[in-house]
């Protein structure tokens, strides 16, 4: 079979053994993985967009399911619309939209040119750094409904954001950051070029009143660099002292503070030494990695996006025996409303009528269905997957039980407790050191020449916290997160970059991030007469019936051209239900046998037995006998056994702690060469293994990407998760590994190690040079001049040893590494 | 020398001119997405020929 040998035309992955499916694109036929991908690419090529697959440099999401246009339905009654969207000038209206699938530019392309193509769409604007786009469109034309069901055509599946201040507070935030580093980099630039005459008349003699006035331009230069730019370090120095609690603000706040003060009092005297240089590009390089740190945080998004994937925006409420759809947020308490099978519910309630199946996995981890009779609670959130269910709410808005754990997180996120404290013993180090060294001096000058105490103390203040302090760190962390950025690892907070380079152990959740967490149908045998494609098709169109995962395996990979009738659910063994007119079972084998005469021939190809651990065997049969098996199965990522492999080379083991299946857990892990492994654990447990490794001094990486893995990831010293994973999982990672290939991570923990080396190093630097220089220069052995041309230098120096970081040199070609390796393990 | 008391506060006013401008842009969006603008490049009101629309064989 050769479409087997190419993976999907749309999202790149493998095909699944026995599938023949192929997309129609300009004429010639593509094979595709699914449904919904060969959708998204006949819908993609058809409406003359197929340049998308030339400019694209990220494969597609896989589309799983097919369009649902039913789904947006509540989107074209235009009173609910009018509610949730904005008004423009000429009766349009405007709405913000989350794409979820968009990855690159060439995916934000797609998304602006397929509405664009629509009568009634004013104007589009779609930004890739934030996977949102705000959609302008007349109301008289074109309906919402109409926009999203395009969105999801072309596979990026939107949510509408109602008046979402949060997006619009961020995209400010950046404006502001932008507006100060821009300050600060012009300002740094000015003084720098007054700093070099002034160097030079130190050594060459110079006219006074040049000297004053070039001293002069300075401080006027530097006055916004230190008030506007410097501003957020005020602020956030001011946050924690009134705390009672000292951040890496405080420090830095002190630094820039006395230096400029200094050098104000200085250059207004006349007398002394100004460090206007000094001042300006520390604002700069400090401001510059916050600014890089920023966006990449609202690039993982914020806890209320993540709120927005998660509970729908309308209900079908039913109210006097009147059924209409309206916002979640009307919803009250004692409304009643309805869930149909494979919505979510809109608020937290009670089942009144129908014998519910939910997914609960959002809320526990736990992928089975989770039967709900009449009279059981139902949660915000949560999936329902079978039988249309009647609801009375019991908890709407902050009170349901996802608010809950939302605003935990928001919270959590809020105080980052975790990255605190590491800051907080860095900044209090130095701070301690600093003061205490200005002690002394100030107590030596004192005894010997008390009008010189003051001065000196100034000095060494001035000298040693910009320069060692400032310019060290962040120049390095700033390179060190560019360079990841550009390898599609972005670090949400800088501090983890450090806790990244002491790791010692890693832990995985299994599903999601070793796997790929999508139950597939991985292999179909077809017995007799049916053809794979035959016994797929009428897989699916039974399955079609179910909301359980397995039935969405099948929608996906499934031709749903077919309807089946007289569907019946075995509750725990399968489906019964007539296609085409023939009565079919599917389901376990047992159940679907029990249809034709027990003595049919059994499939000669019995699935072999460590097959059955991880992959679930289904089977189709009619009253003949079996007709197919189908393998279902979650991937294993092509390059988990290397990441784990390389993380073990670089002294980090890991482990599996997942809430899956002993038996799935352990090939898992057998198959990645992991040896320590856990299974069944619930959040809590997994909670309780990390604290247990922290508490025998060990430094853990926790991998995760679903919301019942939030609070392992919390927990964890540094919290990877993946690009596609849940949202609220993403908020509270430090890292996020957006082109999900497991490779990066070895590597980014090799340049956490580098990054901590050049820090090391700057510091050393730094330090040594004005542990040298400055007692020499208190004591009249430098000339101004020379010290001052040091200072620079020095900062230099300290500058490109960071940039050495943010060229991407593969780490192996350095041949001191492995042995500091060995050095640091042993 | 003299001449530095005019050039330094003109290369001021310089400087303000292009920060001023900086803000402006900013302030208008220009900054707020870097990425996609490049795209529009290739984006043209033609339609495809047949021919164009030719994917390459493995999607990058």
């Amino acid at each position: 079979m050769t479409a087997a040998d190419r993976p999907c035309f749309h999202c790149g992955e493998p095909i699944p053994r026995g599938l023949v499916l192929h997309a129609r694109i300009a004429g010639r036929d593509e094979p595709v993985c699914c449904h919904g991908c060969k959708a998204v690419a006949e819908f993609i090529t058809g409406a003359g967009l197929g340049d998308y697959y030339r400019y694209r440099d990220t494969a597609s999401t896989r589309a799983d399911e097919p369009p649902r246009p039913d789904r947006w339905a509540a989107y074209d009654r235009p009173e609910l619309v009018e509610r949730l969207t904005r008004a423009e000038p000429d009766g349009a209206r405007s709405i913000t939209v989350l794409l979820e699938g968009l990855r690159c530019a060439a995916c934000s392309w797609l998304a602006d040119k397929a509405l664009s193509l629509q009568s009634g769409v004013l104007s589009v604007s779609v930004n890739p750094a934030t996977a949102r786009a705000r959609l302008v469109w007349d109301p008289a034309k074109v309906q919402l409904g109409d926009l999203l069901r395009v969105l999801e055509h072309v596979g990026l599946r939107p949510h509408p954001l109602a008046g979402e201040p949060s997006e619009q507070v961020a995209l400010l935030e950046r404006r502001n950051a932008l507006k100060r580093l821009a300050v600060a980099g012009f300002g740094s630039m000015q003084v720098m070029m007054f700093a070099v005459p002034l160097y030079f008349g130190e050594a060459n003699g110079m006219d006074p009143t040049m000297r004053e006035y070039m001293r002069l331009v300075s401080m006027l230069v530097s006055i916004p660099v230190a008030l506007y730019a410097g501003w957020p370090f005020y602020q956030g120095a001011w946050v924690a002292l009134r705390s009672r609690s000292v951040s890496m603000d405080v420090p830095v706040s002190i630094g820039i503070i006395l230096a400029f003060v200094a050098s104000v009092w200085h250059a207004l005297t006349g007398r002394g030494e100004v460090y206007f240089d000094s001042v300006t590009m520390f604002v700069f390089f400090l401001g510059l990695g916050r600014y890089i740190e920023m966006v990449a945080r609202h690039r993982a998004g914020s806890v209320a996006d993540a709120l927005a994937r998660l509970a729908p925006m309308t209900a079908r409420r039913v109210r006097a025996g009147v059924t209409e759809d309206v916002q979640a947020v009307e919803l009250a308490i004692g409304d009643e409303f309805l869930v149909r099978s494979g919505e979510v519910f809109a608020a937290d309630g009670v089942v009144l009528e129908g014998d519910g199946r939910v997914d609960e996995s959002m809320l526990t981890g736990e992928s089975a269905a989770i039967a709900k009779p009449p009279g059981a609670p139902v949660h915000q959130g949560t999936h329902n997957l079978a039988a249309p269910l009647r609801v009375r709410v019991t908890a709407v808005a902050g009170n349901t039980v996802l608010s809950g754990i939302v605003a935990l997180l928001e919270r959590a996120q809020a105080e980052r407790p975790r990255l605190a404290k590491a800051a907080d013993r860095a900044a209090a180090w130095f701070l301690g050191r600093i003061l205490v060294g200005a002690a002394i001096v100030f107590a030596v000058w004192w005894f010997v020449d008390p009008a010189r105490a003051f001065p000196a103390t100034l000095a060494v203040l001035v000298v040693t916290c910009p320069c060692a302090l400032s310019l060290a760190t962040p120049t390095a962390l700033a390179a060190a997160t560019a360079a990841l950025a550009r390898r599609g690892v972005l670090v949400a907070h800088t501090d983890a970059i450090e806790a990244l380079s002491k790791a010692t152990h890693v832990l995985w959740d299994k599903t999601g991030t070793l796997t790929k967490g999508l139950v597939r149908v991985e292999d179909v045998r077809a017995f007799g007469s049916v053809t794979s494609g035959q016994a797929l098709a009428w897989a699916a169109a039974l399955e079609q019936m179910s909301e359980h995962p397995i039935g969405r395996a099948f929608a996906a990979s499934g031709a749903a051209t077919q309807r089946a009738s007289e569907v019946e659910v075995h509750a725990g063994r399968g489906l019964e239900g007539r296609v085409e007119g023939r009565l079919l079972r599917i389901g376990t084998r047992s159940f679907v046998g029990e249809l034709a005469d027990p003595h049919a021939t059994a499939p000669t190809e019995q699935p072999a037995a460590d097959d059955a651990a991880t992959d679930s065997w289904i089977h189709l049969g009619d009253d003949t006998g079996m007709l197919a098996a189908f393998r279902l199965t979650d991937p294993l990522r092509p390059e988990a056994g290397n990441c784990v492999a390389g993380l073990a080379a670089l002294g980090l083991p890991s482990e599996i702690v997942s809430g899956d299946e002993p038996g799935a857990v352990a090939r898992i892990a057998a198959r990645c060469g992991i040896e320590r492994h856990a299974a069944r654990l619930t959040p809590q447990d997994k909670l309780a293994r990390l604290k247990a490794l922290q508490a025998s001094g060990a430094v853990v990486v926790a991998v995760g990407d679903g919301i019942n893995d939030a609070p392992l990831l919390r927990g964890a010293d540094v919290a990877v998760a993946m690009g596609r994973g849940s949202a609220l999982a993403q908020t509270s990672a430090d890292l996020i590994l957006v082109r999900e290939s497991l490779d990066d991570l070895p590597h980014t923990v090799q340049l956490a190690r580098r990054t901590q080396r050049v820090i090391r190093q700057n510091l050393g630097w730094a330090i040594a040079y004005n542990l040298a220089a400055l007692p020499l220069a208190a004591l009249g052995f430098v000339p101004p001049w020379l010290a001052a041309i040091g200072m620079s230098l020095s900062s230099v120096v300290v500058v490109l040893n960071a940039m050495r970081l943010s060229r991407g040199s593969a780490p192996t070609r350095r041949p001191e590494w492995p042995a500091t390796r060995e050095a640091e393990a042993a | 020398m003299e001449i530095l008391f005019i050039m330094i506060p003109l290369g001021l006013v310089l400087v303000g001119l292009g920060l001023w401008a900086f803000f402006w842009a900013t302030g208008s969006g220009q900054f707020d997405d870097l990425d996609s603008p490049g795209w529009s490049v290739l984006d043209d009101d033609r339609k495809p020929a047949p021919g164009d629309q030719q994917p390459p064989d493995e999607p990058r």
